[in-house]
């Protein structure tokens, strides 16, 4: 005998301790099976890309840094590559390197929260993220070294970065890359062979490789379903063509997989770091650009590999001193289209994590 | 029945307490009463501090250490401030359920506690039944969790009060069974006597029993790794969403207190209750229980949560099986090799278990979790 | 769940949350003890210079938050602009720095508190007098070199702790 049962709708709201911002999940219920999910979102909706035409090109890059904010000198060289490829503006050698050195930080400091984010959410009390917390704080230091602040950094202009780095910044640089390798084989210890995590997560939330690349996925989330497309390797940009690295990727792009790519791509990112070490010149960190930049009329689009997926920067100008139109490819508004696919038939608890693995930022989403 | 002769109740304590102490029924009744209930709260209130210190550590952190000197009033602090918070009652709620809940919930831990030797004789009734008396009156606290999900009126608290009564009921049969291998070996349900007879802990007479116990024990007081009915991340608040103020505290209070009394329990099963040389026996009680709480901290700190198909599996196909197969080997024993030397009976429970349980592990397999819309 | 590996996984998680036990703690009990912040940080407060201030009115026409304001009137006996009200509201600055960047006679620098919370908003905003550079109120290294190398070391995490190998 059938028991009779009806679907409930359930409001997984704007304010949960764990969905990574305001997000709203209309889903459907049936016991505690998901059998309809609607995402809305919009809540953090701030105007960014109106705004741009009120600002000058220089005048935007602090708005840029609050797009996705834990990823800020990502975001700034998206732009300031768009302006530079627009306006024809060529950057000095040891500018690109110290702009694939901070990129390169900021992918560790980005992936690290990823991680200990995603593993909040599978219910470990707060242990992962305190550790990945302690381990950023030092990449933070070496960020408030160069630039002044911990988050909104504001370093990368359009012709170069700022200021040159002050001189303790790469003895100190040097040691965290020491401890940094130790500090992964640990963490590898606490949680890579746990039973519990893998029993959580392995084959929960899969984006098969057709879905994945048809809806515009892109970064750990299309690596982790078996698609080797990095757009470092694929279209460089500013000299990543001189650096030797490799691209993980998963193999069934279940949410175990995307936490693995993630924790393999803090791996490269310091392979990377450390020749950029070896090989920086000396010379001017910025080249010799009026403030007020005049781009000829035309119109481009620039990606770079930002630590949530491809971001890009289109621009249209009219000659004048701000932009006419300016959007941003967010690239974790595009990875959510293929949300509810992931989550259909799963239960509410593995909705979170299947949420909290591909690794979204609101401000990014709603911009 | 027969039963086993390899542990002669020897060496009793000086200090032995006739059932009725100071002077008559009504003045034991009173002085145990008293002592049970400033020892429920001291315990709690302290490990509380210890738990919020333990885990900060662990986390390279530093735990509470402002409010009074090493932060150890910090708990009394929260409850002053939970005293203070206003007492929200949502409008659809069920009144006088919603009110009963907390007590129900709290009433049943305390009264655990009226079994459980603290020095041999010092309790508050010598029942002959004590451990089937313990395991009866804990299953009331689920009864008033239950009460407490279904009169907040909210899709949350229900989903949570559902999810622990399904976990409850399938981690009581493991518990019982485990515990059922305790009282054959020393013949007794009585919980003092039961510590009388433990001349070699039952820790090393009973391995699997105390695996399968601690177990069952986190899982019967919604504790890590198998907390998802307070799962912050999941489902807010679980049962107690609606509450605040004093009620919250009280549920709070349950939680801490059926971790004593679970600890409690395990010392008097299985590391030998009160016994052992140079220090007064109700110091070694409380050591120990320390260090069996101690060990549910760490493993609350390091492992994530269990979804609620996997926390049933576990029970069902991992423990149930174990705990029958312990009865049966424990039984045989005690019918079998009545007079042989108890540690070679030490060596061969210690060879089984660790066999049973690899073996186990070998060929344990749970379904996938998705099911087709 | 499979315990293929028979639970060694979570032995092995057990193993290192017990060695953190018996490490050093990485907090800092902030009002006690306040580490160095960075040299060129980026405080709340802005530091003005009045002798090489012309009036020119270009960090006003950077800011894009409109944060300054600027009024002045010619004084025909010297012959310059007289600055006659100078007021940055602090609550609107997100401190980016790029006015400091613009200023083309170097009359302008970042402070280096960021304790600076009022209770009112309208206390927010900073007029010239309280903007003034005095000898006690130190100035951010913030794109002048210069004065960052005069300023204390920043304390940075990796050489407070070292962990035993």
């Amino acid at each position: 005998m059938a028991l009779k049962t009806e679907p409930f709708a359930l409001n997984i709201g704007p304010a949960h301790p764990s969905t990574h911002g305001v997000f709203r999940m209309r889903a459907t219920l049936d016991g505690e099976v998901i059998v309809d999910v609607e995402p809305v979102f919009g809540y953090l909706h701030r105007g960014v890309e109106k705004l741009a035409e009120q600002r000058t090109y220089t005048g935007f890059i602090p708005l840029t840094d609050r797009l996705d904010y834990l990823a800020s000198m990502s975001n700034n060289m998206a732009y300031c590559l768009a302006v530079e490829k627009l306006a024809g503006i060529k950057v000095p050698e040891r500018a690109q390197y110290l702009r694939v050195i901070l990129s390169e930080l900021q992918r560790i400091a980005s992936h690290l929260i990823a991680v200990g984010g995603f593993l909040n959410d599978c219910g470990a009390f707060m242990t992962p993220i305190l550790y990945m917390l302690r381990e950023r704080e030092k990449i933070l230091d070496l960020f408030e070294m160069a630039s002044g602040q911990r988050l909104t950094y504001n370093f990368m202009r359009i012709g170069g970065v700022s200021q040159d780095v002050p001189e303790e910044f790469m003895p100190a640089l040097g040691k965290f890359m020491a401890q940094m390798p130790r500090f992964i084989d640990e963490y590898e210890q606490l949680l890579k062979e746990n039973e519990i995590l893998i029993a959580r997560s392995k084959g929960v939330g899969i984006l098969p490789k057709d879905l994945a690349i048809n809806s515009g996925a892109s970064g750990p989330v299309l690596r982790g379903s078996g698609v080797k497309w990095d757009i470092r390797k694929a279209d460089p940009y500013a000299i990543y063509d001189r650096f030797q690295f490799d691209i993980p990727t998963g193999i069934m792009g279940d949410s175990y997989d995307r936490y693995r790519v993630r924790v393999e791509e803090m791996r490269q990112s310091l392979r990377i770091i450390k020749q950029a070490m070896e090989q920086i010149p000396a010379g001017p960190v910025r080249a010799e650009v009026h403030h007020l930049v005049h781009p000829p009329i035309g119109e481009v689009y620039a990606r770079i590999e930002a630590p949530k997926g491809e971001l890009g920067f289109y621009i249209v100008s009219d000659n004048s001193i701000a932009p006419y139109r300016l959007h941003i490819r967010a690239p974790s508004l595009i990875n959510l289209t293929a949300l509810r696919e992931m989550i259909i038939g799963w239960k509410i608890a593995d909705a979170i994590i299947i949420f909290g693995s591909i690794d979204i930022c609101m401000a990014e989403v709603d911009r | 029945m027969a039963r086993a002769n390899f542990n002669v109740i020897s060496q009793i304590s000086p200090l032995t307490l006739p059932p009725d102490w100071p002077g008559g029924f009504w003045w034991h009744f009173l002085v145990f009463t008293i002592i049970i209930i400033a020892f429920v709260m001291s315990m709690v209130i302290g490990f509380m501090y210890f738990e919020r210190r333990a885990i900060a550590r662990m986390q390279a952190r530093l735990g509470p250490n402002r409010v009074g000197p090493f932060g150890t009033l910090q708990p009394i602090a929260d409850a002053i401030k939970v005293l203070l918070k206003e007492d929200i009652i949502p409008t659809k709620a069920d009144k006088i359920v919603y009110w009963l809940a907390p007590v129900v919930a709290f009433s049943p831990v305390l009264m655990i506690f009226a079994v459980i030797p603290f020095q041999n004789g010092a309790l508050l009734a010598d029942l002959n039944i004590g451990i089937l008396y313990v395991t009866a009156v804990a299953s009331l606290t689920t009864v008033g969790i239950f009460m407490a999900g279904w009169s907040s009126s909210n899709k949350y608290s229900i989903l949570g009060a559902m999810r622990d009564i399904a976990a409850v009921v399938s981690y009581e049969i493991p518990l019982v069974l485990a515990i059922a291998g305790v009282v054959l070996i020393s013949g007794s349900l009585s919980l003092n006597q039961i510590v009388l007879t433990q001349d070699i802990p039952f820790i090393l007479l009973q391995p699997l029993g105390l695996f399968l116990f601690f177990f069952a024990a986190c899982a019967e007081i919604n504790r890590s790794p198998f907390d998802l009915l307070e799962a912050d991340s999941e489902i807010v608040a679980g049962f107690h969403t609606e509450y605040s103020g004093m009620k919250f505290a009280m549920f709070y209070l349950v939680e801490y207190a059926e971790a004593v009394a679970m600890s409690a329990i395990i010392t008097t099963l299985f590391l030998g209750g009160w016994r052992g040389p140079w220090l007064p026996p109700w110091l070694w009680f409380i050591v120990k229980t320390g260090a069996v709480f101690f060990v549910m901290v760490w493993v609350r700190t390091t492992l994530p949560r269990a979804r609620i198909d996997q926390l049933m599996a576990f029970a069902w196909k991992f423990l149930f099986p174990l705990a029958v197969i312990n009865l049966v080997i424990t039984g045989v024993e005690i019918l079998i090799f009545p007079v042989a030397l108890p540690w070679g009976i030490v060596l061969v429970n210690i060879g089984i278990a660790g066999f049973l349980i690899l073996l186990w592990s070998r060929f344990f397999q749970i379904g996938w979790g998705r099911v087709e819309v | 769940m499979k315990f293929e590996k028979f639970g060694t996984g979570i032995a092995k998680g057990m193993v290192v949350t017990l060695k953190h036990l018996l490490r050093h703690p990485v907090t800092n009990q902030y009002p006690e003890q306040r580490l160095n912040p960075s040299r060129r940080i980026r405080g709340n407060e802005l530091v003005w210079s009045q002798k090489r201030c012309t009036g020119c009115g270009t960090c006003a026409k950077t800011c894009h938050q409109g944060a300054i304001r600027i009024v002045t009137s010619p004084n025909m006996v010297s012959n310059r602009y007289e600055v006659v009200e100078y007021e940055i509201d602090t609550g609107y600055c997100i401190q980016c720095g790029l006015c400091v960047e613009a200023c083309p006679y170097s009359a302008l620098y970042l402070g280096r508190t960021f304790e600076k919370a009022k209770y009112r908003r309208g206390e927010l905003v900073q007029s010239k007098e309280i903007m003034l550079e005095r000898p006690d109120r130190p100035v951010s290294g913030y794109f002048y070199p210069q004065f960052a190398e005069k300023l204390p070391r920043q304390t940075l995490l990796v050489e407070r702790i070292t962990e035993k190998k």
